[in-house]
C-alpha cells in the first residue's frame, strides 16, 4: 500500500496535494498496489483526490492546527494501520517537519526532494537534486518501508478517477504542544514556492519607486514577484520575495530576471526552473549562462515593450 | 539555560562539483569547505544572543570526521563554550547523524537544540525532525524569529506565502531561516580563546543505514541560450508559447 499525506492549508487542499497522489498512485502502479490518501483536521472536498487516484481518503478530524509531533503520529499510526511500505510527503514547510519525525516512527529510511518515480530494478531508487541542483543524487532506499518527499511543481496532477468516499482514520490524535497564534498569509497571490509564473528583478531597477513595470509585467502575465536579496536586504521589496541559496528555493515554468546579475548563490534558487529568461543591459551578465532566452538590453525600455506584446497576445 | 547547536560542514557554494569512483563517490579533492551558513549565522548567533541575555551555556555538536575540527573551532571563535564531535566518517545518512545527535543530548539535557534550516549540499531538511522525534519534543521547522520568556519561547516560522507565529515551551528543537539573527565574525579574541576551549571527541553508537547513494550524476547541459532581439518582443512571446509552451 502506497499512503500519500496530503496537507490542507486553512482547509484547502493545494496543487501540491494533487501531485502527491498523482505521484503515489504511479509509485503504486510500479509496485502492483493501491494509494490511499491522508487528510488532517477540517478539509474542504477532499473526496476529490480520487480523482488524482487515490481509491479511498482517510481523514483524522481533531487535530486543525499544525504540530509536526501529532501529525507525524497520525500519518505513521495510519501507515500501520492500513500497512503502507510507501509513504509520499509533498516537500513544503508542512513536509520538511513531518518527514524525518515519520521516518523515525516507522524506522523507515527518507529521502527528501525526491524528483523520479521509483525504480524498482535493483532495490529502490530515488533521484534528488543536490548542491543546490548542481548534481543529481541516485539514493537507495533499503528498509521496508519508505518515506519521501516530493519536489513541487515536478509531477502535474493527472486525472485518472473520480471522487470516492472520505472515512474516519479511526487513530488516536495526541494533544498539541504547539500554540498557533497568527497565521499571515499573502492573499490574492500564489505564493512563491507554488508559482508557475515568476517575475523576478534586482539591483538593476535601481529605485524601489520603479518597480511599477515589473509589478505590470507580473500582473498581464499572472506570475508571482520575487526579487534578488540585496534588493531585499536594503528594504526595497519584502523579505518573503527573496529567492535564492539563503532565501526561498522555486521551480517555476517560467523565471524572468530583469536586471539581476546571476549570482551562483542567486542561481542556487532558481535553476531548476524549466525555462529562464534573462533581461539584462550587460552581455557579460553571468545569468546568460543560465538562460534559455536572452534578451541583452535596457530593462527601462524592454519591460514596456514586453508588457505591450504581453498584452496583445493574451488579447488575440 | 543549556543550549545545543548542531553545526555541519559544507563546500563553498562556489565548489566545482565532480564524482570519484565511478560516480559513487562526491570528489572531495581541492574543495574548500565551510561552515553551514544557516547554523553558522542564524542558528549559532541566536543561540549566543539568548545565552548573552539569559546566562547558560551553548555547545555545538558535529557528527563527523577530524577534518571538521576547524569548522567547529569557528564555532567556538564566534562564542561558543565546548563543542562535541561525535567521531564519525564522511557522508553518513541522516538518520546516522540524527541518532548521534539525539544518544548526545540524551546526556546533555538542553532546552534548546538548534538546527539549520538545511545544508547546502545535500539539502536535506530532515535531521531536526529526526532528532525531536528521537526525542520526543516538538520541532519547530524555519523560525525566522525567536523570543523566550521563562520557559515559553513565541517564534515566527516560513510557510508557504507567508508567516505562521505560534508559541512553544522548552525542551523543544528548532530549524533556523534568514532573519533568526544576524551573521557574526569571529574576532582576534574569540579565534585565540577558541583553541582553549575544550573540544570533546566522543565515539559514535552503531546504526544500520536504511539509505545510500547509488550514483551521482551532473544535470543535463543546458542549451546555449537563445538571444533576442531587445527591439521585438513579440518575438519573445511567441517563442514562450509555441516553443517553451509556458504561456
Ligand atoms: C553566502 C551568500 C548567500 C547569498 N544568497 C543570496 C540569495 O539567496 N539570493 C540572491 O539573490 N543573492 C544572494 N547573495 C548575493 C549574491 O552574491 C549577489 O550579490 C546578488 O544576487 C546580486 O544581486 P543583483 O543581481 O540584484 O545585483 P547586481 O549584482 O548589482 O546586478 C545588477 C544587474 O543589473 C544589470 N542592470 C543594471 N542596470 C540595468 C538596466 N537599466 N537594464 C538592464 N539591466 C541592468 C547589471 O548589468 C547587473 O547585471 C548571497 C551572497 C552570499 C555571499
Ligand atoms: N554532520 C552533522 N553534524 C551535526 N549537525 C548536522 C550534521 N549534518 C546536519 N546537521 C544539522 O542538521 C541541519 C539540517 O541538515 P540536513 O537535514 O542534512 O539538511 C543542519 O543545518 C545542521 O544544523
Amino acid at each position: 500500500m502506497v499512503l500519500v499525506y496530503t496537507s490542507s492549508p486553512e482547509g484547502q487542499l493545494k496543487k501540491s496535494a494533487f501531485e502527491a497522489v498523482t505521484y503515489g498512485y504511479k509509485a503504486a502502479q510500479i509496485i502492483g498496489t493501491e494509494v490511499l490518501a491522508l487528510t488532517i483536521g477540517n478539509v474542504d472536498n477532499a473526496g476529490v483526490l480520487g480523482q488524482y487516484g487515490a481509491s479511498k481518503v482517510l481523514n483524522a478530524a481533531g487535530a486543525d492546527s499544525f504540530d509536526s509531533g501529532v501529525y507525524a503520529a497520525i500519518i505513521a499510526d495510519v501507515a500501520q494501520k492500513v500497512g503502507a511500505t510507501i509513504i509520499v510527503i509533498a516537500d513544503d514547510s508542512t513536509g520538511k517537519s513531518l518527514l524525518g519525525r515519520v521516518a523515525v516512527r516507522l524506522d523507515a529510511g527518507a529521502v527528501s526532494g525526491v524528483k523520479s518515480l521509483p525504480d524498482t530494478a535493483a532495490g529502490f531508487v530515488v533521484k534528488k537534486n543536490v548542491f543546490s541542483g548542481k548534481a543529481i543524487v541516485d539514493y537507495n532506499i533499503s528498509s521496508d518501508k519508505k518515506v519521501i518527499s516530493i519536489a513541487g511543481n515536478t509531477f502535474p496532477p493527472e486525472v485518472v478517477g473520480s471522487d470516492v468516499a472520505v472515512e474516519a482514520a479511526g487513530v488516536d490524535v495526541p494533544a498539541s504542544r504547539v500554540r498557533i497564534k497568527e497565521v499571515n498569509t499573502v492573499k490574492g497571490t500564489v505564493p512563491l514556492p507554488e508559482a508557475e509564473l515568476v517575475v523576478s528583478a534586482g539591483r538593476g531597477v535601481k529605485d524601489p519607486g520603479n518597480w511599477g513595470i515589473i509589478e505590470e509585467l507580473a500582473e498581464h502575465l499572472g506570475a508571482t514577484t520575487a526579487c534578488s536579496r540585496p534588493v531585499a536586504d536594503v528594504g526595497w521589496r519584502p523579505h518573503h520575495e527573496h529567492v535564492g541559496q539563503t532565501g526561498v528555493a522555486i521551480r517555476p515554468n517560467l523565471y524572468i530576471a530583469i536586471g539581476i546579475s546571476g549570482a551562483i548563490q542567486h542561481l542556487a534558487g532558481v535553476n531548476q526552473s524549466k525555462t529562464i529568461v534573462v533581461i539584462n543591459k550587460d552581455p557579460e551578465a553571468p545569468f546568460f549562462k543560465a538562460a534559455d532566452y536572452g534578451i541583452v538590453g535596457d530593462l527601462f525600455e524592454v519591460v514596456p515593450r514586453l508588457n505591450e506584446a504581453i498584452k496583445k497576445f493574451k488579447a488575440s | 539555560m543549556k543550549l545545543l547547536v548542531c553545526v555541519s560542514k559544507t563546500p563553498d557554494t562556489t565548489t566545482k562539483i565532480s564524482f570519484a569512483n565511478n560516480d559513487t563517490e562526491f570528489n572531495t579533492q581541492g574543495v574548500q569547505y565551510i561552515m553551514n551558513p544557516y547554523d553558522e549565522w542564524y542558528a549559532l548567533v541566536r543561540a549566543l544572543e539568548l545565552k548573552e541575555a539569559l546566562g547558560g551555556t551553548v555547545t555545538t555538536i558535529n557528527v563527523g570526521p577530524a577534518a571538521n575540527d576547524t569548522v567547529i573551532r569557528k564555532g567556538l571563535a564566534i562564542g561558543a563554550d565546548d563543542a562535541i564531535r561525535v567521531d564519525a566518517p564522511e557522508n553518513c545518512s541522516a538518520y546516522y547523524v540524527a541518532k548521534q545527535i539525539a544518544e548526545q543530548s540524551k546526556a546533555g539535557a538542553y532546552d534548546i537544540i538548534f538546527f539549520g534550516k538545511e545544508t547546502i549540499d545535500y539539502n536535506g531538511a530532515q535531521i531536526g525532525a529526526m532528532v525531536a522525534e528521537m526525542l520526543d519534543i516538538p520541532f519547530i521547522s524555519y523560525a525566522t524569529k525567536m523570543e523566550l520568556a521563562a520557559n515559553t519561547a513565541t517564534i515566527s516560522r516560513d510557510i508557504e506565502g507567508g508567516q505562521e507565529v505560534l508559541e512553544v515551551d522548552t525542551p523543544f528543537a528548532l530549524s533556523a531561516a534568514k532573519g533568526l539573527a544576524e551573521q557574526r565574525i569571529p574576532n582576534m579574541r574569540g579565534i585565540m580563546m577558541a583553541k582553549r576551549k575544550p573540544l570533546n571527541v566522543v565515539p559514535p553508537v552503531d546504526v544500520t543505514e536504511k539509505v545510500s547513494v547509488a550514483s551521482y550524476a551532473l544535470p543535463p547541459a543546458k542549451k546555449d541560450c537563445h538571444y533576442i532581439d531587445a527591439e521585438d518582443m513579440d518575438k519573445l512571446v511567441e517563442l514562450l508559447h509555441s516553443e517553451a509552451k509556458v504561456i
